[in-house]
């Protein structure tokens, strides 16, 4: 992976390392031509730095290649080496997935055109999985595009490359020379595309320093020749192929341990490189394994340079982390090295070494340890080691463009789309990850262990290029690109575009995925492959969802006063899985296979092909999401509800009336009544209101029309809630408006001169509820409150927030409300039909753990403005607001989720309440309420029946009316594990992984959580390692092409504020972050856990500018950027900025004149100004909570608070890097396999 | 000398005062043999427009357990400039402002025409009085309506600086705050909740500047005034409560079929109390409740809210069946104790068909003083006039009340005090002169009055004690002094002191002039209350046996008759028409619960022991007066025979005036006789009596039901309730034709009562 490491690892253990990296190396590069540049990219990496540049990954691959391959072609054999040892960079082992996709697509289109055809098969092999499911695909291809893509993406991401790297390390003595490259990588960054072709090529040559382009031509050649050689041998590979990929890898490791190297040598592998085919294969298989070790080395070297230092302290530190450990084997493998080569076995590392050395270039067959992408491959190859690079696609694209390697380019292109950056080999370059490596992963001690073995890796500091590891960017745009027609939800088990992706939705059957979104689309059969994979099975759904205009919401549908037609024993309700047989005179369920009497007035005759007449006439029949009208035996008490009511309370405290949010809430309500929810625009909404104020104790106020005044009632005796009125505290807002205007006007005035600080919380909440309980109505309750309800009453906190809890066992109870109170309300709120909203203005610790509960358990929100102020903070708030009043809702709700025999929905995540097993019970939804369902076997499913699932909510409308909303969900089945992998959504599975954890923080301790998240992701992909993927060097990480963006977003979740707090982070921020996950659906989820960063560089009209990945690399001074979470919105500005560009935005041409306390743009009458605010407003629009804009200066104070959203660098609290994770997720997933 | 009547009515215009014995038998065994005790009925507040107060303090004995106030009966010697206490014989020197005392220039108080006096305090701190209205929102529209009005008007008739106040409850108690301007306040109490005072202060957010007043002594008024913003001078807040009232509301909570509506009263009333008592100890404070039904929930409720469960009847509480019956009670009581200590008095105004928990709650009245008013509806003249005359003048144009009175009895030491009946609670100040034996409120010399007006009138009951072997002194008297201080309606302290003495006598050699020194309205009065008392407490048949058992005691022992011989039976001019006092008190809804409600019993009961002997009469004998062709009215026997064709009667029970209209005058009342100018005679007869009753309308207190009914009216009940059946269905046609009308009744009459009273009293054997 890291096999970036070059320099370091060259230095210090010499040769060693070269070997590995060497080996592995070279032999991608070589293996793979046209791949291989890509990875030789990766390669370069170990040029460190160089290419790290990490943007275009291929860039940096080439580069690194390039400088890698001098190295480790220096070290050993050059001759070995440089082909190889360019490769193997890394470039190898990451991006072997993604060549995969790219090749299996591009290849179709581009490169494998020559040879693809039989590249094609090979992937398969590559990652068996992928074979299948190329197989598959191809067969499938044609209808799913998309899956195309993902399938080729099985990155195998080599972590060899490290080890790879390593080799070259030692070539290196160039170690220097690396040094040099990685300062020239900034450079190279710019350079991207184009250094990083050259390196590819050039990598072997230019070895160590030089990186890239001398080096060059050899790598290119090399990997030409595979590519050439390849395909033939491809074929062969097939069989072999998982051999060559990792042979690649290995192969450049091979090269510098030279003694171990060069039993391997014997390279087979180096036959096999040429000779590809036979060799090959037996070499790979072989080699994977050692390949490995090397990897590890690569770790260890990743961190190495810059850290080395500590590094070699590191060592002693094991616990550092695995990285660490590396780094110590590192250090001491110089020593060590010999044995850990070989040895070190190990460890993929070790193997490498070993491996690598004889094979070095042999490996180059390492296409095989593409697999998939070797064999065949060579074109693939490129893949393969790409397979690092495979996520990168595009990285092989930038490479290869430039090497010229025609194959290349061609990927690029289908895939890519154009990010040539990201390449996938990523692992290449590992910045600064060093750093990362001691705190962040603890888990690595492990690593140092076996690394300590490859103890040859040490020298490297392989840095893997993070421009050769899976790219978010790429992926997503890639999903863009491919997105061309409307998705259409009629075909069982197709997986949607990502949520990141314009489409329009077809309803042909299945519900939208803007209703529900599966972590997987083809489920395992059994408990038992379920269990294996780890792959968690579940579905978010959005009930309500809001539709874009262009799709038609659910229709309603009426069955009359017998209510809706359901299965007489599972109770499923009508829906397109219900077969109809005997003429149409019963039907069977699908669900439970039940057979069920049609009533007469549902009786309709069936065709030809069984099917009923009048199935297109019918929503229930032809279409995944629809409404029933419910019937009164569907209604609480068997009474057709009352319209719902909002009820207001404000805090009137003087924390409150002072931070001005009083006087902000009660004028905005004036006008925001007006705006209440309705179903028919044109008429009135039926919802009522009422106010309530409260300090210590509670105003109510009586609004009746009659009344030329309003009245207020006090309640002080708060230890025994009821509601002082009923006629004229809930009114309607037209009748009663003057009153309520007149009321509102006056709140602030009377509450101006307050001195009572204390506030009660839990009687506010009772009060709303007395009230709903007393007009017998559900509804909604709007707190507006301020401080710790320290006053005397029920649910009356105490201040707990204390720091040095944090980190130990004792944490968990920080999450976990302080009194039992709140639960209880919340059971009574949820009984009754009343959802809390709840708006903090907290100057200090309110303990939102505690107060969430309720609005968490009732489906409500959790609005947090920290330290509010009048000036800056009110738009957001108002907007939020705003949102929060008008927004579609139903109450009184209950989920019910229904599944074929065989699966069932064991758990559940959102913010709701459940009192059995399996109804949830939502006091409140609205449309931006997600709930993620969680499903186990307790059967086997079959593949032909695939798995159904149901959701119907039963719930009041906003006009009182009760409804019934169905979402019908049919997925695949497979027995085969490949299958799994190959439709499964990531962002999805991280959606689920994030509730699943954060909830899991309420009763096991942070690191408990945390380790648990990471091994279970380990699981996931050696798995799939294991079983998907095609034979390959152990030290190769391969990542399934659906699940390769999964280390990054899992990085993400750990570096969370939740799991990882910063020293700046408030518990109550951690609580409520916590909380709000929990009902977040999958499009939030993500660009909360990866924000989205735009360059702002240049515009074109109409569409967005590409955006870059969360690192500060990807930052120009030069530029301005723009970052949005979901929550947050910053506007970042290069301290170099255009002039011309400030002047468009901030009508002043100085950066120093640029006010960071903006909190809107300047309204600038220019073309530029226009669109900026355009862009802002459109990212407003899509999210449920208002962002209120934030300007960061490059190098203010306020930029560390912008840094902590670039998730892919090491974070101010510890949190890992994106490449420093990746390097601990292999070794994870290592350990597991071995 | 005078007359016995003519002494008795002297001193009751001077001194308020009337004795059932006018000469005091000189030994504990007479009294006893006496049957009817040594007693007063003392008016404390008596109007006394020919009494100016002085504007000094009285002298009081300087003996510690004595503290008698100096009186005409002392003895002074002017030179010395020393008095003798009357009553514990103590040597006082007078204090230094006594100085130019002499025997031409004597202070007032010890003229004789002063026996009564009244002194204003003028250090005492003067608080403003309180109204706090208690308003049941839980009306019919009209009615709620009427009552808004009038308590609108109430506001002008307030003293400008008194201060008030508002609660309104129905299922809900709100207490309005007043002295905010513009959006109205009030503060809500759940009416299930049973608060303490102090809770009920901290939830009025009272608890800070209402803890600088130290207990027992009340606020400087302005303090007072600033602490409390629900209690507010009226001038500055009749604007904005006239408002308030305007825009009241019944009570919203949707009440379902079958359903009483929920009425808080008790907790209502303990906010009250709580406010009162937080704010304002010791300060003249007068609660007035209106009510338009029964408490239906939390404490002190009477009457569940299921309409199937009747509330309690006369019957269920002598079967036990009467749920709430106890549990309320004992709640009222606590509440009007604690009221009763802190000097607030409690009035009720209930205005509804049915009952509304008066047995349950009159206590509250009974014991500070309050009144208790009973109506149909708030939207009667009988609520509306009653209530306007709570807040009448006297001649000084001051409001006809007072309030936080304590009474004081102090007794020379052949006598002591047994106790009162009356709106009185005991201060349980045990003095020597107070007596072993109870009757009514006693074991005391104290006893605290809380809300005054110039017709409350105690029951005091005396116990001779003096041994039959200890003859009194030829020519003395036993003395008697009521002190009692209060706050008068001007927001003055004064103290007003009547000092009496009777003549001892010896029961074996005077007994004639014992026996004609009997005041026997008075002893009937005096002897109803104490059978009104018991029969609280006792069972009604035995209440009437024990007061059956004192009159053959007393008819025994004052008649003249042969053993064994009815006929022989008379009894002097001065008991004579005692035992048709006693005939009609046994009739009387005091002690007869048939035919009457709980709350009605109790209405009656509590009117009864507060009213003057003059009203008292009127309520144990109605009086009956008769129009006709024939000649000036006239009064009449309450009779059957008085029931005649052509007569117009008019009868005053107190709680009801009827005119009834005989059989012929109502034919050509209907003929419309009285239109014709050639009948205007008729006209006239017509009109004399309403002419009277409006003028007993005017006066009296509270304002009776006024029934205008003819022959045969349904209405007629009330006239043919009360009078002597002398004729019945069973012995009518036996009396011939002549006149009156039968009454339908197995009551006996008059006359069979006194047969077997004579029968009774000749009897050896008894």
């Amino acid at each position: 992976m890291n096999v970036n490491q070059h320099t370091p690892m060259a230095s210090p253990y010499g040769q060693p390392q070269p070997g590995y990296g060497q080996p592995g190396y070279a032999p991608l590069d070589g293996g793979y031509p046209a791949p291989y540049a890509p990875f030789n990219g990766p390669a370069s990496a170990y040029q460190p730095g160089a290419p790290p540049q990490g943007y275009s990954p291929f860039t940096s691959f080439p580069s690194k290649a390039v400088a890698a391959n001098p190295v480790s072609d220096l070290s050993s054999p050059l001759d070995l080496g440089p082909a190889r040892g360019p490769p193997t960079s890394g470039a190898t082992p990451v991006s072997a997935p993604q060549p995969y996709n790219q090749y299996s697509h591009s290849q179709g289109d581009m490169q494998n055109g020559p040879p693809p055809m039989t590249q094609a098969p090979p992937r398969p092999a590559a990652s068996q999985q992928y074979n299948q499911g190329a197989v598959n695909l191809s067969g499938p291809q044609p209808s799913y595009p998309q899956h195309y893509g993902p399938q080729p993406s099985m990155q195998q991401v080599a972590n060899q490359m490290t080890g790879m790297q390593i080799t070259s390390g030692p070539p290196t003595p160039a170690g220097p020379g690396y040094a040099p490259p990685h300062s020239s990588h900034p450079p190279v960054n710019t350079a991207y595309s184009a250094a990083p072709p050259h390196s590819y090529t050039q990598a072997p040559p230019p070895a160590s320093s030089p990186p890239t382009q001398p080096p060059p031509p050899s790598g290119p050649a090399a990997s030409q020749q595979y590519y050439g050689g390849p395909t033939p041998p491809s074929q062969q590979p097939f069989n072999s192929s998982l051999p060559p990929t990792s042979q690649q890898q290995f192969a450049s490791p091979a090269p510098p341990p030279p003694s171990s190297q060069q039993t391997f040598p014997p390279s087979s592998s180096y036959s096999g490189p040429a000779p590809t085919p036979g060799q090959a294969p037996a070499p790979p298989a072989s080699q994977p394994q050692q390949s490995f070790p090397p990897t590890q080395p690569p770790f260890s070297s990743a961190p190495p340079p810059a850290s080395h230092p500590a590094f070699v302290s590191g060592p002693p530190p094991p616990a550092q982390g695995s990285f660490p450990p590396r780094a110590a084997p590192l250090s001491s493998q110089p020593g060590s090295f010999p044995p850990p080569g070989p040895s070190p076995i190990s460890m993929p590392s070790g193997q490498y070494p070993g491996p690598m050395p004889p094979q070095q270039q042999p490996p180059p067959s390492q296409p095989s340890p593409y697999h998939s992408g070797p064999p065949p491959p060579r074109a693939q190859m490129p893949p393969t080691s790409m397979a690092q690079s495979n996520h990168l696609p595009p990285g092989p694209q930038g490479p290869p463009g430039p090497l010229g390697p025609m194959q290349q380019p061609p990927s690029q292109p289908g895939m890519q789309g154009g990010y040539p950056p990201q390449q996938n080999g990523a692992f290449g370059q590992v910045r600064g990850p060093q750093p990362g490596y001691a705190g962040p992963y603890p888990g690595q001690p492990n690593y140092g262990a076996p690394a300590t073995a490859p103890a040859p890796a040490p020298a490297a500091q392989k840095r893997l290029d993070p421009d050769s590891i899976p790219s978010p960017i790429q992926v997503i745009e890639d999903d863009k690109v491919k997105t061309t027609e409307p998705f259409t939800t009629g075909v069982r088990g197709q997986a949607p575009p990502l949520v990141t992706t314009n489409f329009q939705v077809k309803d042909q059957g299945n519900a939208s995925p803007r209703f529900v979104r599966c972590t997987a689309y083809n489920m395992p059969c059994t408990a038992d492959m379920a269990k294996q994979s780890q792959v968690p099975l579940a579905a978010v759904i959005k009930p309500l969802a809001t539709l874009p205009p262009d799709e038609t919401p659910p229709y309603l549908v009426d069955h009359g006063e017998g209510g809706p037609i359901r299965c007489n024993r599972c109770k499923a309700y009508m829906c397109p899985y219900m077969q109809f047989i005997e003429g149409g005179r019963r039907f069977q369920c699908g669900f439970c296979s039940c057979v069920t009497e049609v009533p007469p007035h549902y009786f309709q005759h069936l065709d030809h092909t069984g099917k009923r007449v009048d199935c297109y006439d019918r929503p229930e029949l032809s279409l995944g999401s629809y409404e029933f009208m419910a019937t009164v035996d569907y209604c609480k008490n068997n009474k057709i509800p009352q319209p719902p009511a909002f009820i207001f309370l404000i805090d009137v405290s003087y924390n409150a009336v002072k931070s001005g949010m009083v006087n902000i809430v009660c004028q905005e309500l004036k006008t925001l009544l007006d705006y209440l929810p309705r179903e028919n625009p044109e008429m009135d909404s039926v919802v009522r209101v009422g106010f309530v104020t409260y300090n210590k104790v509670l105003h109510f106020y009586n609004v009746k029309a009659s009344l030329a005044q309003p009245q207020m009632l006090v309640v002080s005796d708060v230890s025994d809630m009821f509601v002082p009125l009923l006629d004229g505290f809930l009114v309607n807002v037209n009748e009663s408006r003057l009153v309520i205007e007149s009321l509102l006007d006056q709140i602030p005035e009377m509450f101006a001169e307050t001195r009572e600080t204390e506030t009660v919380f839990g009687p506010v909440i009772q009060a709303g509820l007395e009230a709903l309980k007393a007009a017998d109505c559900s509804g909604k309750l709007f707190v507006f409150h301020s401080s710790l309800p320290i006053a005397e009453a029920p649910g009356k906190l105490k201040n707990r927030e204390d720091k040095k809890l944090i980190g130990t066992d004792k944490e968990k109870s920080l999450f976990q409300p302080q009194v039992a109170f709140y639960n209880t309300l919340a059971k009574e709120c949820v009984a009754q039909g009343c959802c809390v909203d709840l708006f903090l203005f907290p100057n200090q610790y309110v303990d939102v753990a505690t107060l969430g509960v309720v609005p968490v358990s009732t489906g409500g929100s959790v609005y947090k403005y920290t330290y509010f102020q009048a000036q800056s903070d009110t738009e957001r708030f108002l907007n939020d607001l705003r949102r929060d009043v008008q927004k579609l809702v139903g109450f009184d709700a209950v989920m019910r989720v229904r599944t074929s025999t065989g699966i069932r929905a064991t758990d559940f995540f959102g913010s709701f309440f459940m009192s059995n097993t399996t109804d949830v019970e939502l006091a409140g939804l609205d449309c931006d309420k997600a709930v993620t369902v969680e499903f186990k076997h307790d059967d086997k499913l079959s593949e032909e029946t695939g798995a159904l699932m149901q959701c119907a909510v039963l719930y009041t409308s906003c006009s009182g009316q009760r409804r019934l909303r169905v979402h019908n969900m049919a997925v695949n089945c497979c027995s085969q594990l490949a299958d799994l992998y190959r439709n499964c959504e990531t962002d999805t599975i991280i959606n689920f992984l994030s509730k699943y954890a954060f909830r899991g923080l309420l009763s096991n301790p942070t690191k408990a959580v945390r380790d648990t998240l990471i091994n279970q992701c380990a699981q996931i992909l050696a798995c799939y390692r294991k079983n998907c993927a095609s034979p390959s060097s152990a030290g190769q990480l391969i990542l399934p092409e659906c699940m390769k963006l999964l280390p990054v977003y899992l990085n993400c979740v750990l570096k969370s504020d939740v799991l990882m707090p910063g020293a700046d982070v408030s518990l109550d921020d951690r609580a409520y972050l916590r909380q709000l996950i929990s009902g977040m659906d999958v499009s939030e989820s993500h660009v909360f856990f990866y924000p989205r960063l735009l360059p702002l560089t240049k515009f074109e009209s109409g569409s967005l500018p590409v955006a870059v990945r969360d690192s500060e690399e990807r930052l120009s001074k030069g530029g301005l950027y723009i970052l949005e979470t979901g929550l947050h919105l910053f506007l970042w500005v290069g301290a170099s900025a255009q002039q011309e560009l400030l002047v468009s935005i901030f009508g002043t041409p100085s950066f120093s004149q640029i006010d960071p306390s903006l909190t809107s743009l300047p309204v600038l009458d220019n073309p530029f100004s226009q669109r900026l605010r355009e862009i802002i407003e459109s990212f407003r629009a899509q999210r449920s909570r208002y962002m209120k804009l934030m300007v960061v200066k490059q190098e203010d104070k306020s930029e560390l608070i912008f840094r902590h959203f670039l998730v892919e660098d090491k974070s101010a609290s510890g949190g890992a890097s994106y490449v420093d994770f990746l390097c601990h997720m292999h070794k994870e997933i290592r350990q597991l396999l071995s | 000398m005078a007359s016995y009547q003519e002494f008795i009515q002297q001193n009751e215009d001077r001194d308020g005062v009337r004795f059932s014995w006018n000469l005091w038998p000189s030994s504990r065994l007479e009294a006893t043999r006496l049957v009817v005790p040594v007693a007063c009925l003392f008016t404390p507040l008596k109007e006394r427009p020919d009494l100016p107060p002085v504007q000094y303090e009285p002298v009081l004995c300087s003996r510690a357990n004595c503290k008698a106030v100096l009186n005409p009966l002392c003895q002074v010697d002017f030179r010395a400039k020393i008095w003798a206490c009357n009553f514990c014989f103590q040597r006082n020197p007078f204090p230094p402002s006594y100085a130019g005392i002499s025997d031409v220039n004597q202070p007032a108080e010890l003229m004789p025409q002063f026996s009564t006096i009244e002194y204003i305090v003028q250090r005492a701190p003067t608080a403003p009085l309180i109204f706090l209205y208690v308003v049941d929102t839980c009306l019919e529209e009209e009615d709620l309506q009427a009552l808004k009005e009038s308590l609108q008007m109430s506001l002008s008739l307030l003293p400008p600086n008194a201060l008030v106040g508002l609660i309104t409850f129905g299922r809900m108690v709100q207490v309005h705050e007043l002295s905010c301007e513009g959006i109205a306040k009030s503060y809500v109490f759940r009416g299930t909740k049973d608060l303490s005072s102090k809770q009920i202060q901290e939830l009025l957010g009272l608890t800070k500047p209402a803890a600088s007043g130290q207990p027992g002594r009340p606020l400087a008024p302005q303090d007072a005034a600033a602490s409390c913003r629900f209690l507010q001078p009226v001038h500055r807040v009749d604007m904005n409560l006239t408002d308030l009232l305007g825009e009241l509301q019944r009570d919203p909570w949707p009440v379902p079929q079958g359903k009483r509506p929920l009425r808080s009263t008790g907790v209502a009333l303990t906010v009250a109390v709580g406010l009162l008592e937080g704010t304002f100890p010791n300060t003249g404070a007068r609660v007035m409740l209106f009510i338009g039904g029964p408490p239906t929930q939390g404490p002190g409720m009477v009457v569940g809210d299921e309409l199937k469960n009747p509330i309690r009847s006369w019957h269920d509480i002598q079967k036990d069946n009467a749920r709430h019956l106890k549990k309320a009670t004992k709640y009222y009581e606590a509440m009007a104790n604690r009221s009763a200590v802190n000097g607030h008095c409690i009035d009720i105004y209930a205005c509804a068909l049915d009952q509304t928990g008066l047995l349950e709650m009159k206590c509250l009245s009974n014991l500070t003083g309050g009144h208790i008013v009973m109506g149909d509806s708030f939207n009667t003249s009988l609520f509306k006039q009653t209530f306007q005359r709570v807040f009448s003048k006297d001649f000084n144009g001051d409001f006809r009340m007072a309030f936080g009175g304590v009474l004081e009895v102090k007794t020379s030491r052949e006598v002591k005090v047994c106790g009162t009946i009356g709106p009185c609670v005991s201060l349980n100040s045990k003095g020597s002169c107070v007596s072993e034996t109870e009757m009514g409120i006693g074991g005391t010399n104290q006893w605290k009055v809380c809300g005054l007006n110039p017709s409350t009138t105690l029951g005091i009951y005396f116990e001779v004690v003096n041994q039959h072997n200890a003859p009194v002194p030829q020519g003395g008297r036993g003395a008697v002094q009521f002190v009692t201080q209060y706050q008068h309606s001007s927001t003055q302290r004064r103290i007003r002191v009547t000092t009496i003495a009777r003549n001892w006598a010896d029961a074996q050699s005077q007994i004639q002039h014992i026996e004609s020194s009997f005041d026997q309205e008075v002893a009937a009065v005096l002897m109803a209350r104490l059978g009104v008392f018991r029969a609280e407490s006792e069972e009604g048949p035995d209440v009437l046996r024990w007061l059956d058992r004192q009159l053959i005691r007393l008819c025994q022992k004052f008649g003249q008759f042969n053993k064994d011989d009815p006929t022989s039976f008379k009894l002097s001019e001065s008991l004579s028409l005692y035992p048709q006092f006693m005939f009609h008190l046994r009739r009387s809804p005091f002690l007869q619960v048939f035919n009457n409600s709980p709350d009605e019993s109790s209405y009656y009961r509590h009117h009864f022991v507060r009213q003057d002997l003059t009203q008292s009469l009127i309520m144990i004998q109605p009086i009956l007066y008769s129009y006709s062709f024939h000649g000036p009215p006239e009064p009449v026997l309450l009779d059957s025979s008085s029931i005649l064709p052509d007569r117009i009667l008019l009868m005053d029970t107190f709680f009801q005036l009827v005119i009834y209209h005989g059989e012929t005058i109502a034919q050509w009342r209907k003929a419309g006789y009285q239109e014709m100018a050639e009948y205007e005679n008729f006209k006239q007869l017509l009109l004399a009596p309403l002419d009277d009753a409006q003028e007993i309308l005017q006066t009296r207190f509270p304002m009776p039901r006024y029934v205008d009914t003819e022959h045969g009216g349904s209405q007629a009940r009330f006239l043919l309730s009360k009078v002597n059946p002398s004729q019945t269905h069973n012995n009518s046609y036996a009396w011939g034709q002549e006149a009156g009308a039968p009454i339908l009744t197995d009551d006996v009459s008059l006359q069979v009562f006194m047969d077997h009273l004579k029968k009774l009293a000749v009897s050896s054997s008894t």
